[in-house]
């Protein structure tokens, strides 16, 4: 490969290392320590689940879902207030919360997949309902999440006894070295898997440099967790959503279609596929996810407010285009999108530690979306809706 | 000497791995109507768009000189600037703007500040008057019916100083009674000085109003046919349009035609999915047995691949009525998917815009239409369905250096066999191909037909929609003819020839007209 086709290739990667580097001189050190470190990720938690929904309704045809924050904000509101005036069971909340996620989702994606209804109108509609309802839920007051279940079951860290009681949690360190152990078995596993089928295996080194990199990452980012508290909880739940939509994405007969709609719908319809369907199970994704987030956002603020998910959308959709889905639709990968979001993290929290003053944050972050985007259009050729 | 005002002279254009034009001459005489007849695809809109710089100077070889003068087109303004005005077949009016604003759009009458909205209306009255349209020049486009609109577009025309005025197919979608309207008046301006160049498939109309008649055939212009005096028929016309003869361009093959019947259909009438009370397809039967290749042959605009499309799970149309049978056996397909499940595939006559997905790999678009084929539990086996796209790379010949490139990245007739592929990996019985040979080179076509030949070999049945005659007469077995909507003759391929093709046409449109008066 040479140079011009890896940067071509890699662009992302390159762009977030050079932020990460950028801030980390800065902020002289400060972004890379432990709880820094931490905080990213539990910052990014939300961006990072809604980029995977919204990463599905982007494949379709460049749709957008304007509704997320909303939807986030009321059933924010719903959880905390069934656990604080109700007493609810956690776990029933955490089901129920999960379940009007998907009604809402049902709701959004039957009027834009099954009547046509524009999504863009039909998630702006959704905008200002869910939020209205998240209000009156709420009846205007900030509702204290403090149910300790719930708590737990989001935003607390992995305690091993024994483990963890020290300075330095182990518990994060092994997992850490576990995962790297694995990634790099697998390069040679999956290389004897191929050769046995009689499948063309490519050349080691690239590969091998590839994962051993992300290894060597997954060891410095434990190294740093366990220097704070440990392996936060969100952090699972996020991996979790991450990888299950990224196996959907790229295995499945399912993820296939969303780029098939996306690339051309009509030749999509006329191969047998279901395309009404196919919008419908985006926006209910979409939504569902919206609502894992709303209990996200619930547990790690410990309050919802009329004004929890404000604007989330917009996070969601900016890592998606940064992460390189096409505005058009047809293209975009999970592990793009996620850079994008980790991308737009760096910045905003990198700006945080600096000091820069809000409005000038917003500035940059829409400077860098407008670049991210045009780099996309202008590299690919793409010229308008051709 | 003749006085031309047009003369093109040694016209080749070429699109990516085809010839449209080869060394076409055209001479226009200042004032008279001049006619461009061939089969479709045969090069005439692409010579018009040349002439009109639709296709900008340099993109093409050859020189155009008009009113005695080489010219130089980049952009359809740079020969309107000239007085050449072309009206294409889909008018390219807004429905929602009034007949005024329409005229005048692109080429605004400017005031001081802004739109001059009362010299635009006041001119705009003036073009209408000329060509004889009464309606209020406020009145919106939707309002008012295609004849109308067909005078807007002449109308608009004459807003630009028209010289040289190029209708193509101005009538194709116009009642008996407008079209009439429509040819007098270009006869009217015509004793005005104008001159007009007319490309249409109706010959007896052509007859009727040129002067002048160039026969156009695979990109190449062949004669043109003095009609001062009004005394060519359609058939010499027709002579001059077809007459090529047939070689070896098609593969040889033994017919070994079932008795069994495959698909049959049966009294099929198909609405339009818009103007639900037009009917597309009117009370059509046909039937096709397995081993057999089976035409379907008319001109553009005939129903056939809205009727193909309307079998095909009712992929298109409203109030479709009729009867299906596949293998005996009557079905409703009321989806593509279950239109697949039943062994009907519909190979589609637009591979860019309704047959491929242009941005994924060869490989993904090979299983699109059946890629439970390659999951097991909905996760796709992405080494098998490499192994499989190869097979049919193989045995399809598709020039590619692999299955992962992008589909779009291939040339025509590889992208055909790519679609091919699609449906043959689909394990179809009945293969609809609809016009599968359209805008690929001479070598393609022949490892197309190659493939058809494969296919009913192995006792499939191919329904082949074609607009190119001799390729219907090389391959089928059988033929049906459609226009407007009906089958009008059913031949055994050893009676059918081209003139036959066109005369059932043509009489069925005379009876039509009969019908009217």
């Amino acid at each position: 490969m040479n140079a011009k086709s890896f940067v071509k290739k890699y662009t992302m990667v390159i762009a977030l290392v050079a932020v990460f580097i950028l801030f980390g001189l800065l902020t002289h050190g400060r972004l890379f320590y432990p709880q820094n470190m931490s905080n990213l990720m539990l910052q990014n938690s939300y961006v990072l689940v809604l980029a995977c929904g919204m990463l599905l309704c982007i494949l379709t045809g460049g749709n957008i879902d304007l509704s997320v924050g909303s939807t986030v904000c009321l059933v924010g509101a719903l959880a905390a207030q069934l656990m604080d005036k109700n007493g609810m069971n956690a776990l029933l909340v955490i089901f129920l919360c999960l379940m009007v996620g998907a009604v809402i989702g049902g709701w959004q994606g039957f009027w834009i997949g099954y009547v046509h209804i524009p999504p863009f109108i039909c998630t702006l509609s959704g905008m200002f309902l869910f939020r209205g309802l998240g209000r009156v839920i709420l009846a205007s007051k900030t509702v204290p999440v403090k149910n300790k279940l719930f708590l737990n079951i989001f935003a607390s860290y992995v305690q091993i006894p024994g483990l963890d009681d020290g300075k330095i949690k182990m518990s994060a360190m092994i997992v850490g070295v576990a995962v790297a152990v694995i990634l790099l078995i697998t390069v040679f596993t999956g290389r004897a898997k191929k050769a046995k089928k009689g499948y063309a295996v490519g050349a080691i080194g690239p590969e091998l440099l590839k994962k051993a990199i992300i290894a060597a990452l997954v060891v410095f980012y434990a190294w740093k967790l366990a220097n704070y508290k440990g392996i936060p909880v969100m952090l699972i739940w996020v991996l979790a959503v991450v990888f299950i939509y990224s196996f959907i994405t790229s295995k499945t007969a399912l993820g296939r279609y969303f780029y098939a709609v996306g690339g051309n719908e009509k030749a999509t319809k006329l191969s047998g596929i279901d395309t009404r369907k196919v919008y419908f199970l985006a926006y209910l994704s979409m939504s569902f996810l919206a609502g894992l987030s709303g209990l996200l956002m619930a547990a790690r603020i410990a309050s919802v407010n009329g004004d929890t998910g404000n604007a989330f959308e917009m996070d969601a959709i900016g890592s998606c285009f940064i992460g390189g889905a096409s505005a058009y639709g047809g293209s975009g990968t999970v592990a793009g999108i996620c850079i994008g979001a980790i991308f737009l993290g760096v910045i905003n929290q990198g700006m945080s530690i600096i000091g820069l003053d809000n409005n000038w944050q917003y500035i940059v972050k829409g400077a860098v979306l407008l670049v991210a985007v045009i780099f996309d259009v202008v590299s690919n050729h793409k010229t308008g809706k051709g | 000497m003749a006085d031309y005002i047009l003369v093109m002279k040694n016209i080749t254009k070429e699109f990516p791995g085809v010839k449209a034009l080869d060394n076409v001459n055209l001479e226009v005489e200042r004032g008279e109507i001049h006619a461009l007849v061939g089969e479709n695809g045969a090069g005439k809109s692409t010579l018009m768009n040349v002439l009109s710089g639709t296709y900008p100077y340099g993109s093409y070889t050859g020189d155009i000189i008009y009113n005695g003068e080489v010219c130089q087109f980049n952009t359809l303004k740079d020969s309107e600037k000239l007085g050449i005005v072309i009206i294409h077949q889909e008018l390219a009016l807004i429905p929602e703007l009034s007949i005024g604003e329409n005229m005048f759009l692109g080429n605004e009458r400017k005031g001081r500040f802004g739109i001059d909205w009362d010299r635009t209306f006041h001119e705009a009255r003036i073009h209408m008057d000329q060509v004889g349209l009464k309606d209020d020049e406020h009145t919106l486009i939707k309002d008012i019916g295609t004849g109308k609109q067909q005078l807007v577009e002449i109308a608009k025309a004459l807003s630009k100083n028209v010289k040289l005025l190029i209708l193509d197919e101005p009538t194709s979608s116009l009642n008996e009674e407008d079209s009439r309207m429509l040819l007098n008046l270009l006869l009217e301006f015509k004793k005005q000085g104008m001159t007009s160049i007319i490309i249409s498939h109706k010959l007896n109309e052509i007859a009727y109003v040129a002067d002048r008649i160039t026969v156009v055939r695979d990109g190449s212009t062949i004669e043109t046919i003095d009609n001062h005096d009004r005394t060519v028929d359609e058939d010499r016309i027709i002579r001059g349009m077809v007459g090529r003869e047939l070689s070896d361009r098609f593969p040889k093959r033994v017919p070994n035609i079932s008795s069994e019947i495959a698909l049959e259909v049966k009294n099929w009438t198909v609405h339009h999915p818009v103007y639900t009370e037009k009917v597309v397809d009117d009370n059509v039967s046909f039937h096709v047995r397995k081993g057999e290749i089976v035409g379907f042959s008319g001109l553009q605009g005939a129903g056939r691949t809205e009727l193909a499309m309307s079998i095909f799970g009712h992929a298109y149309g409203t109030g479709i009525s009729g009867q299906l049978f596949i293998n005996g056996k009557e079905v409703h397909l009321t989806n593509e998917r279950k239109a697949i499940e039943a062994g009907l595939a519909y190979v589609t006559e637009d591979r860019k815009g309704n047959g491929l997905i242009l941005p994924q790999t060869i490989a993904v678009n090979t299983t699109m239409a059946r890629l439970d084929k390659v999951c097991s539990g909905g996760v796709i086996d992405t080494v098998r369905e490499n192994v499989v796209a190869e097979e049919y790379r193989e045995k399809l010949k598709t020039k590619t250096p692999s299955v992962q490139q992008a589909a779009g990245n291939l040339s025509g007739g590889n992208q055909q066999k790519v679609l091919l592929a699609k449906w043959m990996f689909a394990d179809s019985d009945v293969l609809i191909l609809d016009e599968p040979t359209r805008g690929i080179d001479v070598g393609a076509k022949y490892e197309i037909y190659c493939i058809m030949n494969d296919l009913v070999a192995q006792g499939k049945s191919v329904i082949m929609i074609s607009s190119e005659m001799p390729e219907i007469l090389g391959m089928c077995d059988r033929v049906y003819v459609m226009n407007e909507g009906k089958v009008v003759a059913e031949m055994d391929i050893a009676d059918a020839s081209q003139e036959k093709i066109m005369a059932a046409i043509l009489k069925s449109e005379k009876k039509e007209e009969e019908k009217q008066v």
